[in-house]
């Protein structure tokens, strides 16, 4: 518009050097809209910046978790009655045996490394013990009955509410109500700090276990549902890839355009917008009620998300296949290659860069998917048991990583929702790595004309 | 080429492992919220102590896990419905068309269920169902006449609740938690404020009185909660006047954030609920489809430990975590040690 109006302008003698009205109010136009963009930008960075650490404050806690570090005695009364150390015979001894042995050898170290308190009874011990140490401690014992009789020293878990005084998220003033917990146990996990025999530590367990039930928030874990995570992106990659490159390498370079491919690219456009709850749906009719296939296994997630990502990869595909330029088609058609030939032997190479792009990228939305997994089984208490061997990675039931951190966020004990935010942290750096590798892999190998 | 015949291959590899037949040996359950934290606590001690894997535990609903129970018969259908409520006829033909037709119902216990505030927000100690009714039903009683709620502060209907907003967080039509607040508070403050007498002098019959009773006042003072005991705990979070209805194991979870109200008088607690003074409460089941014991390797084992002593007890962990035991666990265990089906008397 002013640039119109400026040749109108009567012409008047002027020095260049004095900057006239109208280009006065065109440079303020210029730098308010400079303005704009850097406040537009430091808005969005300053909301990532609150993202962000909101995530690390809230997750950071979840890597670290308390310890104790108990002598137990292993009392063949109880743990063989028959005393023939049959392992049939052990196995009889439950969780329930251990327990009391662990309680027992807590308050042992308490009242030996002298500290004072009015908590004596065994049981009193209870709630600072993690319900996980007894399985813990059974397995060891199963793995080598010589144990029994002998005191080992376990180092278990502190239950949820210990671990949460040692982080700050139980307060004493809190607990009146609290019936998991009492201000003299407090008092003694203090004493026990003191006395080294709680601690806290780095948590690898959080990073490479499995999900664990509502009352031992302590023991939980992201490990066995990343794992699902791993198993779908596997599927997906390793049908998506193809069928999408194949897919798209057809459209672009041997189909003939008409009506109908027209209509087939319009309905690939679409089906990328489809919400992924309706992928869950279809997902569940078609492969678990009228194919068989298992519910909640990573197999079932796996073919949903591939056609969640088959668009994102037919999209992009094309798009690398049409920035190749027509003059290498030319060169080699002209020297005599077949269509094929010239399609493959330097269309393709040329476009993988692209293609690769966005495959991860389409991975990486797919790995942050959580609504359609909802509908396959795949949110719940399920992600528990780490599959034996590779193949059964595929159908044993499994969750995935934002399932998982969904799972946490909605459970009773506050314990969970410092683990839904450390889930988060794990999660985003599996999307930076692949987004870094896409980064890479345009910037080392694409090729400009 | 060489990539194109790699694909080619690997889909075949992917495809024959999907059609291979599953001989499946994880016990699969499904079904209500309110039972999923009990269930994945027996379940993963099921898996500690048995030589089986650890049964999934999905969630979803009482109705969308009995539905899902109710699908047939085989290995691709779930072995266990939880639900926070009794299987309805309805339900049950349904199974039978579809050919399930010998179900076991386990009882594993009570659930209460209680209205808590923020902790610091105004004293709201104490409430009776009638307090909740004129707080929340559609028509209330107003100097003898059965009139549209407009209540907007709890004391001007009882002096003895504070001078606060009315604002209360309900659970949504589709928790099985709904059915019970309606039954059990709405109905009864219905009846106790006299708002049912009068609409059966309307000329209602009782059933269309009760229907009417447990209908809430639309204008927001009544919101409902879709989603989980987290989400009403946020809510109440951001909102000192709040009242929520909870579970009794999230409540005890959440002591530091939460303070509950009496009802009628009695505070609630596993004991009084067990002993029955605490008015809300309900029984918890699960459903155990009795074609796949035997099929599926440690489904009645599973069924057994979970009503065993040890887990179910009066001490076990799963009162611990706020379930309340069932003072006749011992015909439960009897019951599900004989796989007494529905239909076989019980």
């Amino acid at each position: 518009m002013s640039d119109a109006t400026l040749h109108d302008a009567q012409p008047t003698k002027r020095s260049l050097h004095q900057i006239d009205a109208r280009t006065k109010r065109r440079n303020a136009a210029e730098s308010r809209f400079k303005m704009l963009g850097i406040g537009a930008i430091g808005i969005g960075i300053a909301f990532l910046i609150i993202l962000l650490s909101t995530i690390v404050v809230n997750g950071a806690s979840a890597f670290q978790q308390s310890f104790l570090e108990v002598p137990v005695y292993l009392d063949p009364a109880k743990l063989d009655k028959k005393g023939n150390r049959d392992p049939a015979d052990l196995k009889k001894a439950t969780t329930f045996t251990y327990a009391p042995l662990i309680e027992k050898g807590l308050l042992d170290a308490v009242q030996s490394a002298g500290i004072e308190t009015p908590l004596s009874k065994t049981k009193d011990m209870k709630n600072l013990i993690s319900s996980s140490a007894a399985a813990q401690l059974r397995d060891r014992v199963l793995a080598d009955p010589s144990l029994i009789g002998q005191t080992v020293t376990a180092k278990i878990l502190a239950s949820s509410r210990v671990d949460g005084y040692l982080k700050g998220r139980v307060h004493r003033a809190e607990i009146a109500q609290d019936k998991n917990i009492t201000v003299e146990q407090l008092d003694l996990a203090d004493a026990l700090i003191k006395a080294g025999i709680l601690h806290k530590s780095f948590n690898l367990d959080f990073i490479l276990g499995s999900d664990a039930s509502d009352s031992r928030a302590e023991q939980a874990g992201i490990g066995v549902s990343m794992l699902g995570s791993f198993y779908m992106m596997l599927v997906v990659l390793v049908l998506a890839l193809p069928i999408g490159v194949a897919a798209s390498i057809y459209l672009e370079e041997f189909a003939p355009k008409n009506r109908f491919t027209d209509l087939i690219e319009v309905n690939i456009s679409n089906l990328a917008a489809v919400p992924s709850i309706v992928f869950g749906i279809l997902g569940l009719a078609v492969f678990i009620q009228f194919a068989h296939l298992p519910q909640s296994a990573p197999l079932v997630g796996g073919l949903v998300l591939t056609l969640m990502t088959l668009p994102t990869i037919i999209i992009s595909t094309r798009a690398a296949l049409k920035a190749v330029p027509p003059s290498i088609r030319d060169a080699a058609l002209g020297i005599g290659a077949s269509k094929m030939q010239a399609t493959f032997h330097h269309v393709l190479p040329l476009a993988m860069p692209g293609i690769l792009t966005g495959t991860i990228i389409g991975l990486a939305q797919a790995l942050g998917e959580t609504a359609p997994l909802l509908l396959i089984g795949m949110v719940g208490f399920i992600a528990t048991n780490a599959p034996d061997g590779f193949w059964d990675g595929f159908v044993s039931p499994n969750s995935a990583m934002p399932a998982q951190i969904y799972e946490w966020a909605k459970r009773a004990d506050p314990a969970f929702y410092e683990r839904a935010w450390g889930g988060i942290i794990i999660l985003l750096i599996f999307l930076l790595g692949m987004n870094i590798i896409a980064i890479i892999l345009r910037r080392k190998f694409e090729r400009r004309w | 080429m060489k990539s194109v015949k790699l694909a080619v291959s690997a889909i075949a590899i992917v495809a024959a492992t999907g059609t291979t037949a599953f001989a499946r040996d994880n016990i699969q359950v499904a079904g209500s919220s309110t039972v999923l934290p009990y269930a994945s606590i027996v379940a993963e001690a099921f898996g500690e102590n048995f030589d089986y894997p650890t049964p999934v535990v999905e969630s979803g609903g009482s109705s969308s896990g009995l539905k899902r129970f109710c699908e047939g018969v085989g290995e691709n259908t779930i072995d266990v419905a939880n639900a926070s409520r009794k299987i309805k006829d309805k339900e049950i033909a349904t199974c039978a068309e579809n050919g399930v037709t010998d179900i076991m119902e386990v009882r594993i216990g009570y659930d209460g269920i209680v209205f808590a505030s923020q902790k610091d927000g105004p004293a709201f100690d104490a409430f009776d169902p009638s307090d909740i009714y004129n707080a929340l039903g559609a028509k209330v009683m107003k100097d003898g006449q059965l009139v549209d709620n407009t209540y907007a502060k709890w004391n001007e209907f009882n002096a003895a609740l504070p001078d606060a907003d009315i604002i209360a967080f309900i659970p949504g039509t589709k928790h099985g938690t709904r059915e019970v607040f309606e039954e059990k508070v709405l109905e009864a403050g219905c009846e106790a404020t006299g708002a049912m007498e009068a609409y059966v002098a309307s000329g209602m019959d009782e059933k269309a009185a009760a229907k009417e009773c447990m209908k809430v006042r639309t204008d927001g003072k009544a919101v409902d909660i879709d989603g989980d005991y987290t989400e009403t705990l946020a809510r109440i979070g951001s909102n000192p006047n709040g009242i929520g209805v909870f579970g009794l194991a999230f409540y005890e979870n959440n002591t530091d954030k939460l303070k509950v109200a009496t009802m009628s008088g009695v505070t609630p607690s596993t004991e009084t609920i067990a002993s029955g003074d605490y008015p809300v409460s309900r029984p918890l089941f699960f459903y155990v489809k009795k074609a796949h014991i035997g099929q599926i390797p440690g489904l009645k084992e599973y069924a057994e430990f979970f009503v065993s002593d040890d887990m179910a007890g009066a001490d076990g962990p799963l009162a611990q975590y706020g379930l309340v035991s069932d003072p006749e666990l011992a015909q439960t265990q009897e019951a599900v040690a004989a796989e007494t089906t529905m239909n076989s008397g019980m």
